[in-house]
């Protein structure tokens, strides 16, 4: 892949050509793009795809996939966002380019660690599900074809010679008219999961699945395609990293969640410490509300619990001033000293407001992060209640936040199906005697802010100003700053090589 | 038939392994056409030797490293295991980690001790012409499986030498296949589910696979005879509690009545059925209609593997032709189209075919004409004792890898346009 400079001079190929790159709205990414992009481009390409799979991700948590919602506001943010996702629409070129070459950027940003990936796979996974279920069904052999895949739909005659043992065998399957249906041909080790079950019905060494369980099928070769290319991608990595103009934004893709960070500072100084009591009852979320309680208790938190609620103190508008009394007053409470305090604690407060050390200003913990990083253990009030506590503890919590019985039922209902920021979401409702919460929660700090913005009328707090397009530049990366904003102003007259990257994609 | 005596084990095993053991065959198979290079050389063997030595990793160079060895340490015991990525008697000398196993036959074994709990004639190692049916219909069962359901063409089944079945499956792709895959098709043939602690061990849904169906079509033509004669499951009260805890509570006294008036188990499994279909279906765990039926034959009759033997691919099992030192019968294999005759009271024992062997040696040197070399003696020897049958049944399982890999090499060359 090559990086143009100056005057962008865009290929122009003849239609045919261009179909020809790009015959279907999905494909399994199984070659990188080759070509030239502009700096810009690729930045941009890379952000919209990590805000295309945050929201495949969010959607997913917020509606049951494959539901009607889900499906059609999946459709809005592809369209929004100018992806690809549906066949036999007009001038689908550019979307397909722009889908093929985003997923490739951000290979090399998630292929960095277990979690990374792990997120990354599964988000595209579930845009593959629905672009997959979208397809029409004449398409679909023809896109099973082109990706290789070795899966024949069998004629309507071998289908009648099989009637009765297929329908049998597939669950999926449930009083349907098979001659609707499409059933494919597969080698038996190709559905291990399903013959394994006896899901499926086999002969002579092959599995005759139906369309439903082919879907599952495909996932998984996926899944598997791009957890090995994943890994060949993370070996090659450090000849990437060592580009100065490439690793800044690599960094910064994943370690952004792409909502509001929080991080910026519109509403310092707007909170008092006398505040956080109350505040703590009306606008924390649970899990914040509880790290509150505990330490009021205990005077005392432990380092994932200081982490945890001290970046979201910094988020909801506490300087480092505020901070540094906030935590001093309540451990001396506790019978500390308050040397020690000044020797042990408060540089690691400094350091969490970039004050210290490699200076970087961290963020305040998304939802996300608080649910699938560092469990909480005996002894530590950290983590996502909806996520870490006991359900009977739960219901009892909740309990004691005077929910209803009602109210309770459905959270723990929630819990149950994993979705721990929707049941975050109910308990906003409820605390807060609204029907819609009007948000999708990823965050504890917007928890916050919704919070306020309803105790408050619904006028809008004086707040940072929303910029969820570029991400913040991190102060604390001299360099990149410099190169964005050269950016920014310039219309990048970079000119870059890397003929390399193509291999390394590979 | 001779008595077998284990003390005389290693003069008898010199006799066998000396003259009886059909080393052609055995490295025909294995060597597998020499299609693969090294693929015999990197085979792991395992010898026990007297007073339970055990030693692994044995590997050969040919057939005639492989006789000389054999003859040499005398092994009560030979398995068989992987091919490795070197050969075995150097894994020493290889890189850490780089010593891996690459291929082996998808095997399984079906051992008579893992259905104590449904026969009554037997336990543990004991074997008798009663309880033997099991494993007919587990050949049966399983075999078709494999060849209509998975398209496995090379299934050798062998006579443990005790109680029970052994299955190679010896096609090439199978050989490939990755211990995910042999799990998955264990678990494609398994019905009976758990220990002890289980009593209802079958549970069978709504829908019936075809595998489940075709299976107790097999059970059916077996199950009176075995089950209702031979094992009379429903004899006493003892015997008929046990199926009683298969079946809905709501059945048990009308059926304890009823089973008090009839006289043998034919007419009370008959009621059973009856009562059955009658019943209604109150919970989701408790079948009625055929299902219930079908559920107490199949925890009755249908075959339990050990999915552990199945999934290693380094797994090592007893090979074909191998002297089982407890009872001297020699792991034969068995006929797929007489499995209903095959009856493991009548296999050879290692003193039943060296005594043969004596009485022709004996006979023939009387008759000599000094003509016959002795390597010629020595090759045809098994041929002279009741052990020829079984090698037939080998060289016929060997005639169709080779049909097989010639049917391939022509694809294969057809292909590359080499003629």
């Amino acid at each position: 892949m090559q990086f143009l400079g100056g005057n962008r001079r865009k290929l122009r190929l003849a239609d045919d050509q261009r179909n020809a790159c790009y015959p279907h709205s999905l494909q399994f990414y199984l070659q990188p793009p080759s070509g030239n992009i502009s700096l810009i481009e690729f930045e941009n390409l890379a952000i919209d795809r990590v805000k295309l799979l945050k929201a495949v991700e969010n959607l997913g948590v917020s509606y049951v996939k494959g539901s009607e919602q889900y499906q059609s506001k999946l459709e809005i943010e592809l369209r929004k966002l100018k992806f690809s996702y549906r066949e036999n629409l007009e001038d689908e070129y550019e979307p397909r380019r722009r889908d093929h070459i985003s997923h490739f950027i951000l290979r090399l940003a998630y292929c960095q660690s277990e979690e990374l990936r792990r997120w990354f796979i599964q988000q595209e996974m579930d845009l593959l599900r629905f672009r997959f279920s979208i397809l029409p069904k004449d398409k679909i052999q023809s896109f099973l074809k082109d990706s290789h895949l070795q899966f024949e739909a069998i004629s309507d005659e071998e289908k009648t010679l099989r009637e009765q043992d297929i329908m049998a065998s597939s669950h999926s399957l449930g009083g349907v008219q098979l001659e609707l249906e499409s059933v494919y041909k597969i080698p038996f080790a190709d559905a291990l999961d399903l013959f394994r079950g006896r899901k499926v019905y086999l002969e002579n060494g092959f599995a005759y699945v139906p369309l439903k369980d082919i879907v599952a099928i495909i996932l998984n070769e996926f899944r598997t395609k791009l957890s090995k290319a994943l890994a060949l991608t993370a070996r090659s990595l450090p000849a990437v990293q060592s580009d100065e103009r490439l690793q800044p934004l690599l960094n910064h893709l994943s370690h952004s969640y792409t909502g509001q960070d929080y991080s910026t500072q519109g509403n310092v100084g707007k909170v008092s410490l006398d505040q956080i009591d109350s505040l703590s009852t009306k606008s924390f979320p649970p899990c914040m509300r509880q790290l509150h309680k505990a330490l009021r208790e205990n005077h005392h938190l432990r380092h994932g619990g200081r982490m945890q609620y001290g970046l979201f103190l910094k988020g909801i508008g506490l300087t480092l001033e505020q901070a540094l009394q906030f935590w001093k007053q309540e451990f001396i409470r506790g019978k500390m000293d308050p040397d020690k305090f000044d020797k042990g604690y408060s540089y690691n407060i400094r350091h969490s407001f970039g004050k210290e050390g490699k200076r970087t200003d961290y963020t305040p913990y998304s939802c996300l992060k608080i649910i699938l990083t560092n469990p909480p253990s005996q002894g530590d009030y950290h983590g996502c209640p909806f996520r870490h506590s006991d359900p009977e503890l739960l219901r009892q919590k909740l309990q004691a936040y005077k929910i209803p019985p009602s109210g309770i039922n459905q959270i723990l209902d929630l819990v149950k199906g994993i979705h721990y920021q929707v049941a975050c979401q109910k308990f906003f409702e409820m605390t807060h005697n609204v029907d819609d919460c009007g948000f999708s929660l990823s965050h504890p700090n917007q928890f916050f802010f919704e919070s306020q913005r309803i105790l408050s009328g619904g006028k809008d707090v004086k707040k940072e100003s929303v910029q969820p397009e570029t991400p913040q530049p991190k102060p604390s990366v001299q360099r990149s700053k410099d190169v964005s904003s050269a950016l920014a102003s310039l219309n990048s007259s970079l000119e870059m090589d890397l003929e390399g990257l193509e291999e390394l994609l590979q | 038939m001779e008595a077998f005596d284990p003390a005389e084990l290693p003069e008898l095993l010199k006799l066998y392994y000396r003259r009886l053991f059909p080393y052609a065959q055995y490295y025909r198979w294995l060597n597998y056409g020499g299609v693969v290079k090294n693929y015999f050389q990197h085979r792991e063997f395992s010898f026990t030797l007297k007073d339970d030595i055990y030693i692994r990793y044995q590997s050969f160079n040919n057939q005639s490293d492989l006789e000389k060895e054999m003859q040499k340490m005398n092994p009560y015991k030979i398995d068989i295991g992987a091919v490795y990525s070197h050969r075995p008697n150097q894994h020493n000398t290889v890189k850490l980690g780089a010593f891996q196993a690459q291929e082996k036959e998808l095997v399984f074994d079906i051992d008579m001790t893992d259905y104590d709990d449904v026969r009554r004639c037997c336990s543990s190692a004991d074997i008798c012409s009663k309880c033997w049916t099991l494993m007919t219909m587990a050949i049966h069962i399983i075999d078709r499986a494999l060849k209509e359901d998975f398209g496995f063409k090379h299934r050798l089944w062998v006579y443990s030498g005790r109680r029970g079945v052994h299955c190679w499956v010896c096609d090439g792709s199978v050989r490939k296949l990755s211990s995910a895959v042999r799990s998955g098709i264990v678990e494609y043939l398994s019905v009976v589910k758990g220990g002890q602690d289980v009593k209802k061990k079958v549970h069978l849904s709504e829908k019936i696979h075809p595998f489940v169906r075709k299976s107790i079509n097999i059970i059916k033509k077996y199950f009176e005879d075995y089950a209702l004669v031979d094992q009379d499951i429903l004899e006493n009260k003892e015997s008929w509690d046990k199926i009683l805890a298969l079946v809905p509570e709501t059945m048990h006294d009308e059926l304890q009545q009823s089973f008090q008036k009839h006289h043998n188990s034919l007419q009370r499994w008959e009621h059973l059925k009856k009562a059955a279909s009658r019943c209604q279906n109150n919970s989701k765990n408790d079948k009625c209609g055929p299902w219930l039926e079908w559920e107490i034959m199949l925890q009755y009759c249908f075959p339990r593997l050990d999915i552990n033997v199945s999934k290693g691919i380094n797994h090592l099992l007893k090979s074909p032709f191998s002297v089982h030192p407890k009872t001297g019968r020699i792991s034969v294999p068995i006929d797929l189209q007489k499995v209903d005759q095959f009856d493991p009271f009548t296999v050879p024992t290692i003193s039943s075919i060296c005594h043969e062997l004596d009485v022709i040696s004996t006979k023939e040197e009387e008759k000599e004409n000094g003509a016959e070399s002795d390597i010629k003696h020595r090759t045809r020897d098994y041929k002279k004792t009741s052990l020829a049958p079984f090698v037939k049944v080998f060289e016929q399982f060997l005639e169709n890898l080779d049909k097989s890999r010639k049917g391939e090499l022509l694809k294969k060359s057809d292909l590359q346009k080499d003629f």
